[in-house]
């Protein structure tokens, strides 16, 4: 058992799949003498080596696309996209490139690549450096998207990515990479595509993921001591969806509020309603429920605590659902 | 006189077969081959157009949705790819119908592809023949990323011509104004990577000349980006099979990559969906058609005595037999289904999309439930089409 930070959990996770595979790789801007701007990677090209560990031109297409090359020639590389506002540049290399090959080929293509994000705002930067753009990778048949939200499942969840035969858009929540908890690294991880049950409770059910789950706990936690009984689910994958988790827990609670950072429109949080409205319709005591980041650009980083869903805005629509 | 960027606007032009069949020397680059060499390419590039013709002939009777024919560039296309030793690997783009013929890919695959049977679905790993990439350039990263694995695996400079690997990556001259070619370029400088970049400059992008694409002759890009680029003849099957041969060799000895100008001309329509006449002049193909490909190695042949009438009649004759039999094969390709297909997206498939098939399946099978048979003796009527007699 070892205490580690996010990102210390994610190298270590990273370590050990260069060790347990040598076919795996790490390409991407500043990710080797550097260890990436966030030092995730920190340490790995000086024991793995430069042919492993790849400081890549600053173009983050020529990134995802020679990686794509590599992962035909039977490697397994997992990208860097320094920051959530530069994956646009890569934007047809995922969606139209490698989200495809393995359909367009019925199944003789394999691509196993990972394109770590680090994503969400909260951390005061510049623009760009804030996004939240999950739901057009999510909206993209042939993409598998997961977001770790701890440092238990970033060093496990990194791993499973690394394995999977399926391209994985790889998004970590960047205003958590400092938080610490211990990793039983010889633990059984519980399977990637799933989601958990991070909080139980009986009056409403809190879905979040990545940077939010530790603001659902929190409101949970605030609305504990005003008597009410919040359960969080932690989504961890969000395409596929683990729905048997989320549709259980809504039957249950008949109430869901759903909490992420990007807006509202067209996002996770919108999936999620659908299909928890279809699915337990004569269970439901309010309608589902969402929390996000306004219908705005990701605004200057002055008022971005304004614009990130908090403890008061959760709660606030908590008191909007429950009132039903 | 000097071009836009300030260079000799001398552009040197490899070639050694000339536009009327005569074999011409080169001080760096040499056909090594015989003239049964040159009499299979001469085969392959007959067939090539064949299939070519028979596939665009089949678009126009509704059987292919789209075609898009590599007219005019079979010398590019056949020289390129006799050039390849089998582990070399191919990134084509959608039009590379000749190469894939070198590769032994079966041309009913590109007919399945243009028929919307599916989205090419050939043996890419057995063949070293990428599947067809329609984003223009992409598939120039692609390569270059594969290359760089061939050099990781230990595939280049060993010494060994049967084991060392070279990729070559296929684009057009309207791909050089795009980012991902232009990021190819780099990372292959970068990483040194054993990759030959084939550009078929066939003078049109679509509507859009060269002049709309480049200041400069295009090879000139490459020392830009460090490493070397050559013009050659692209409707000389000699020199482009030499000028290849000599890159390929570059880059498996580990000298890193190159950049071919293959200078060709694209005689037909972009696709079978575009109107060349609309933008380009009757003279400039007519200008083109003195340069054919094909018709400069018959001549060749002829002249020298290496190929006589039973000859060419025999390969015309066998171009026919392919081509008749190709058209009944295009017409009897299975249909695909709709619910196959939901089984290929993932390599490991998701919970949601299988029970997404197993509802799909469901309204499927509730047509067949709902047809009601028809009893003995009550006909059922005829459907009405909305009163049109």
């Amino acid at each position: 058992m070892t205490v580690l930070t996010m990102a210390k959990a994610l190298n270590a996770g990273l370590r050990r799949a260069l060790e347990a595979d040598a076919k795996v790789v790490i390409a991407g801007e500043d990710v080797g003498k550097l260890g990436g701007v966030f030092r995730v990677t920190e340490g790995l090209q000086k024991d793995f080596g430069d042919h492993r560990v790849i400081d890549s031109p600053l173009a983050e297409s020529g990134i995802v696309g020679t990686a794509i090359g590599m992962a035909l020639r039977g490697y397994r590389p997992v990208c860097e996209i320094q920051f959530d506002g530069f994956v646009y540049p890569a934007f047809d290399q995922i969606v139209s490139q490698v989200a495809r090959l393995h359909f367009r080929s019925l199944g003789q293509l394999k691509v196993p690549l990972v394109i770590r994000i680090p994503f969400g705002g909260g951390i005061g930067a510049v623009e760009h450096h804030s996004e939240s753009p999950e739901a057009y990778f999510c909206h993209t048949a042939g993409l598998k998207v997961v977001a770790c939200s701890n440092p238990v499942d970033a060093y496990w969840m990194i791993q499973q990515a690394v394995a999977s035969d399926d391209p994985i858009i790889f998004f970590e929540p960047k205003r958590r990479y400092h938080e610490k908890s211990e990793v039983d690294e010889s633990a059984t991880p519980v399977a990637l595509h799933s989601a958990r049950i991070v909080r139980s409770g009986s009056d409403l059910t809190l879905i979040g993921y990545g940077p939010t789950v530790r603001t659902c706990l929190d409101a949970a936690e605030a609305a504990a001591q005003e008597g009410r009984d919040l359960e969080v689910i932690d989504l961890r994958s969000l395409s596929p969806l683990d729905t048997s988790v989320v549709l259980e827990s809504a039957q249950r609670t008949g109430r869901v509020v759903t909490v992420h950072e990007a807006p509202v429109n067209v996002s996770l949080g919108a999936e999620l309603a659908a299909r928890i409205t279809e699915q337990c319709f004569y269970s439901l005591e309010a309608p589902v429920l969402r929390v996000g980041g306004f219908d705005t650009p990701y605004p200057p980083s002055r008022v971005e605590d304004e614009y990130l869903p908090d403890l008061d805005r959760v709660l606030d629509m908590v008191d909007r659902s429950l009132a039903y | 006189m000097s071009d836009a960027s300030g260079v000799s606007t001398e552009v040197e032009l490899v070639q050694l077969l000339t536009p009327e069949g005569e074999r011409v020397g080169h001080p760096q680059y040499s056909f090594d081959g015989d003239d049964d060499q040159i009499r299979d390419w001469y085969r392959d590039m007959v067939l090539t157009r064949r299939i070519d013709t028979e596939a665009t002939a089949l678009q126009r009777q509704g059987e292919l949705g789209l075609w898009a024919s590599c007219l005019g560039q079979e010398a590019a296309q056949i020289g390129s790819g006799r050039a390849l030793q089998k582990q070399d690997f191919v990134f084509p783009t959608y039009r590379e119908h000749g190469v894939a013929w070198c590769c032994g890919v079966d041309p009913i695959h590109l007919l399945a592809l243009y028929r919307g049977v599916n989205l090419g679905a050939w043996d890419s790993a057995a063949t070293h023949f990428h599947i067809y990439t329609i984003v223009i350039g992409a598939q120039t990263l692609h390569a270059t990323g594969y290359a760089m694995g061939v050099e990781r695996d230990g595939l280049v400079g060993t010494g060994d011509p049967d084991r060392d690997v070279a990729v070559v990556g296929y684009f057009g001259d309207g791909a050089t104004s795009q980012g991902d070619v232009n990021e190819a370029f780099i990372f292959a400088s970068s990483y040194n990577a054993p990759i030959v970049f084939f550009c078929q400059n066939n003078q049109w992008a679509i509507s859009e000349p060269i002049e709309r694409q480049s200041r400069i002759p295009l090879y000139r890009r490459a020392s830009g980006f460090g490493f070397p680029g050559v013009r050659v003849d692209g409707n000389d099957v000699l020199a482009v099979q030499a000028v290849t041969t000599a890159a390929l060799e570059r880059a498996r000895s580990g000298n890193g990559p190159s950049f071919i100008e293959a200078y060709t001309y694209r005689m037909g329509a972009h696709t079978t969906s575009d109107d060349p006449t609309k933008y380009r002049l009757a003279d400039e193909l007519e200008h083109w058609r003195l340069k054919d490909p094909i018709q400069r190695v018959r001549a060749y042949l002829s002249r020298t005595g290496a190929g006589q009438d039973d000859f060419f009649g025999a390969v015309d004759a066998e171009a026919a037999d392919y081509a008749a039999d190709l058209r009944r094969r295009c017409l009897t390709l299975p249909e695909p289904h709709l619910l196959d297909l939901f089984d290929h997206v993932y390599a490991e498939q998701t919970p949601d999309l299988a029970e997404e098939k197993g509802r799909y399946a469901e309204y499927l099978e509730s047509f067949d439930d709902s047809i009601p048979e028809a009893v003995e003796g009550h006909p059922q009527a005829e459907p009405a089409y909305g009163g049109i007699a």
